[in-house]
């Protein structure tokens, strides 16, 4: 990629050290909330490019990088309100209470106890060193409904406030939290059922 | 008294909002005498912490954070 000259403007170096240093990083950081490939390298590339045309350029205040994870996130979350309104439009499960999917782990029968007691999970710190607690950690949040992982991914992993997901994904406040609770409690189980509550 | 599956509501908007405080009162008295709920909050809280170690967001030329 070469700098288009402007005089009068500062160029940028578009690749090398600088900006294509962090490409690796910005695909796993795609890569995690896309869990597509092409789809990540995609988002990559069009950051690459906005980074390097941008006319607000790096000014040195932030890294670098987290520079760049501020215009990646954007185009992560163009990919996601494209994804949640064609989820809208399929009709989707959203309009699920609250209390209709707690049904799966409370019983109404007995006062809302739980169906399964969660059980002590010792020191879990432990097992993020482990490769095959990664490998289950993902097939559990695979589990999870694309609309309710997109909440959870941007809340989680993106830091983004109640509002912001709301404004983004054209949700109500409490439909947030509904999709936020639905993923926590799935997570939750799915972790107890096949990693830490076995043995 | 609260139920297990409003405890776990609260447990879970409290990572997302303020709780009031009698929201904040009601689910701790819930959680002092119920033990299911006490490690449903501090799994809760494992999942948010753990999310960042994931190895896709790690840097590969340095040592991965220990746990802590």
């Amino acid at each position: 990629m070469t700098e288009p000259g402007s005089p009068g403007r500062a160029t940028t170096p578009s690749r090398g050290p600088g900006v294509g240093q962090h490409r690796d990083y910005l695909y796993r950081y795609a890569l995690l909330h896309l869990r597509d490939g092409t789809r990540a390298e995609d988002v990559v590339q069009e950051t690459l490019l906005a980074a390097v045309e941008s006319p607000d350029r790096f000014s040195g205040k932030s890294s670098l990088r987290t520079w760049l994870i501020g215009i990646l996130k954007h185009k992560i979350i163009d990919v996601f309100r494209k994804q949640s309104r064609e989820t809208s439009l399929e009709g989707s499960a959203d309009g699920e209470s609250e209390e209709e999917s707690a049904d799966l782990y409370f019983d109404r029968l007995r006062t809302d106890h739980w169906h399964t007691f969660p059980q002590t999970w010792g020191d879990p710190e432990q097992s993020l060193e482990d490769k095959r607690f990664w490998e289950v950690f993902d097939q559990c949040s695979k589990q999870m409904p694309s609309q309710i992982a997109r909440a959870f991914y941007m809340r989680e992993i993106m830091g983004l406030e109640t509002d912001e997901i709301c404004k983004e994904l054209s949700i109500t406040a409490t439909n947030c939290w509904v999709m936020l609770y639905r993923a926590r409690m799935s997570l939750r189980q799915c972790l107890e059922l096949r990693w830490f509550g076995t043995g | 008294m609260l139920t297990c599956r409003q405890v776990s509501e609260l447990v879970s908007h409290a990572q997302d909002r303020q709780l009031g405080w009698l929201e904040r009162w009601r689910m701790q008295v819930h959680l002092r005498v119920c033990e299911g709920c006490r490690n449903f909050q501090s799994q809760i809280g494992f999942i948010r912490r753990a999310i960042h170690r994931h190895p896709l967001l790690q840097d590969k030329d340095r040592e991965p954070p220990s746990g802590r």
